[in-house]
């Protein structure tokens, strides 16, 4: 689950930078990575890129961890535009995509969570004007990230059952107990936040 | 700390309309009750009424004077909650971090946030897994985890809805021992029954009843025949 993009401890100085600052480059970066679309601006955002993942001391593999879930995405978004325009216009849209997964990414590999959603919290401050509550956003946050491996264990697990019965072809007997799980590891989560005291 | 139940019932609203507690009185004042009683029975809905997870439909529980039904977050402030899969219980990502969830409110500066987190991490020898995912712990280890992170806003009593349950014999010794040591009162369900042999007081539940309520060795007596006679 390290390949999710979860914190990786270190002391570099993207590790020690403030997360909210880090959130803020990662927003300037994506929009300069759509305007500068052409292959010498997108060369250099990957070459930053990857220049920051040196400097923050991540390693090759947990680089190649953040963007190997999406490689059926990046295989057709370069075999499409290879045949439909070519493949310079291919390498600066795959190039971009890839660019921008990366420093994504990188922010979280640097930032614990704890570390967002005081930053999440902290920029969503002024909405309590108009009747929102940041913690709770913040909270938001930090139970959509919880819910990604507890998802996976639960995918896992009706797959398992699924198998074990011999109707692994059946989508409705996968979606059904997943669902029915789900909700009901929604209720408990839920019930355990009240016990701590997350509602008061 | 004292707990008053009073003519506590409940039912569980629905289109079945369950009663789960008939006629519950009690008051509890020792430092380790255990309360046992087969599945169903109504141990769980008994103790999510001890910090107002649960209004009771009729009467009334009390907490050192506190009415659950009103005043739920002074409540909740004096008991803690272990539920029985720590997995439901985990909100943040590392060990550390979901430790130090329960602070986010509390005030202290980051720094002694940390370093009380870290303190108590020590304590139940989770320090080496700080930064860790706390998804990727073993059983036992985060049902350590879910006592640090209740323990963390220092509660007066801590309640455990069979927290051995999904462990093996190791583990829940482990949790027994740890259990022993706390310095907050403890209410502990469990089917582990040799975990409630050095606790003051057990309480027996048989069908949303209580059936008996003794000293460890007798309450198990009797929780036994029940179980052979059924």
């Amino acid at each position: 689950m390290r390949s999710l993009g979860l914190y990786v401890p270190g002391d570099s100085f993207l590790h020690r930078a403030p997360a909210g600052a880090k959130l803020l480059v990662l927003l300037v970066f994506g929009v300069a990575t759509v305007f500068l679309n052409q292959w010498p601006g997108v060369t250099v955002a990957l070459v930053v890129v990857l220049g920051l993942y040196a400097w923050a001391r991540i390693g090759w593999r947990m680089l190649f961890a953040q963007i190997r879930p999406l490689w059926a995405l990046l295989l057709f978004v370069a075999v499409f535009h290879t045949w439909v325009s070519g493949p310079v216009r291919a390498y600066e849209v795959l190039g971009a995509l890839i660019a921008l997964v990366l420093a994504a990414a990188l922010v979280t590999l640097t930032s614990p969570v704890s570390a967002m959603v005081d930053a999440v919290v902290a920029a969503a401050r002024p909405l309590r004007r108009l009747g929102a509550d940041p913690e709770r956003i913040g909270l938001m946050l930090t139970l959509g990230i919880r819910c990604v491996p507890l998802m996976a264990v639960l995918v896992r697990e009706v797959s398992e059952a699924q198998w074990a019965r011999g109707a692994q072809r059946s989508v409705r007997a996968f979606a059904v107990p997943l669902i029915v799980r789900a909700l009901r590891q929604a209720d408990a989560l839920g019930e355990s936040l009240v016990a701590r005291g997350v509602d008061d | 700390m004292k707990i008053d139940v009073v003519d506590v019932g409940h039912v569980y609203p629905g289109p079945s309309s369950r009663r789960v507690l008939d006629g519950v009185n009690v008051a509890l004042t020792e430092r380790r009750i255990g309360i046992i009683g087969a599945n169903g029975s109504g141990k769980s809905t008994f103790l999510r009424l001890l910090n107002g997870l649960i209004v009771p439909s009729e009467g009334r529980v009390e907490v050192d004077g506190l009415d659950t039904a009103k005043k739920a977050r002074e409540v909740r402030k004096k008991v803690g909650f272990c539920f029985t899969d720590p997995d439901s219980q985990i909100i943040m990502p590392t060990v550390a971090e979901d430790v130090g969830f329960g602070l986010r409110k509390s005030g202290l500066p980051k720094d002694e946030q940390r370093a009380k987190v870290m303190a108590l991490l020590e304590h139940f020898g989770l320090a080496g897994h700080a930064d860790h995912p706390a998804h990727l712990l073993s059983g036992g280890q985060k049902q350590l985890l879910a006592m640090a992170s209740v323990l963390i806003t220092e509660p007066t009593l801590l309640v455990m809805d069979e927290p051995t349950t999904l462990l093996d014999l190791r583990n829940a010794a482990m949790i027994g021992r740890v259990v022993a040591e706390l310095e907050p009162a403890v209410v502990l369900a469990t089917h582990h029954l040799y975990l409630l042999e050095s606790f003051d007081r057990v309480l027996v539940f048989e069908g949303g009843h209580l059936v008996a309520d003794d000293a460890p060795g007798p309450a198990i007596a009797t929780y036994r025949r029940l179980m052979e006679a059924a």
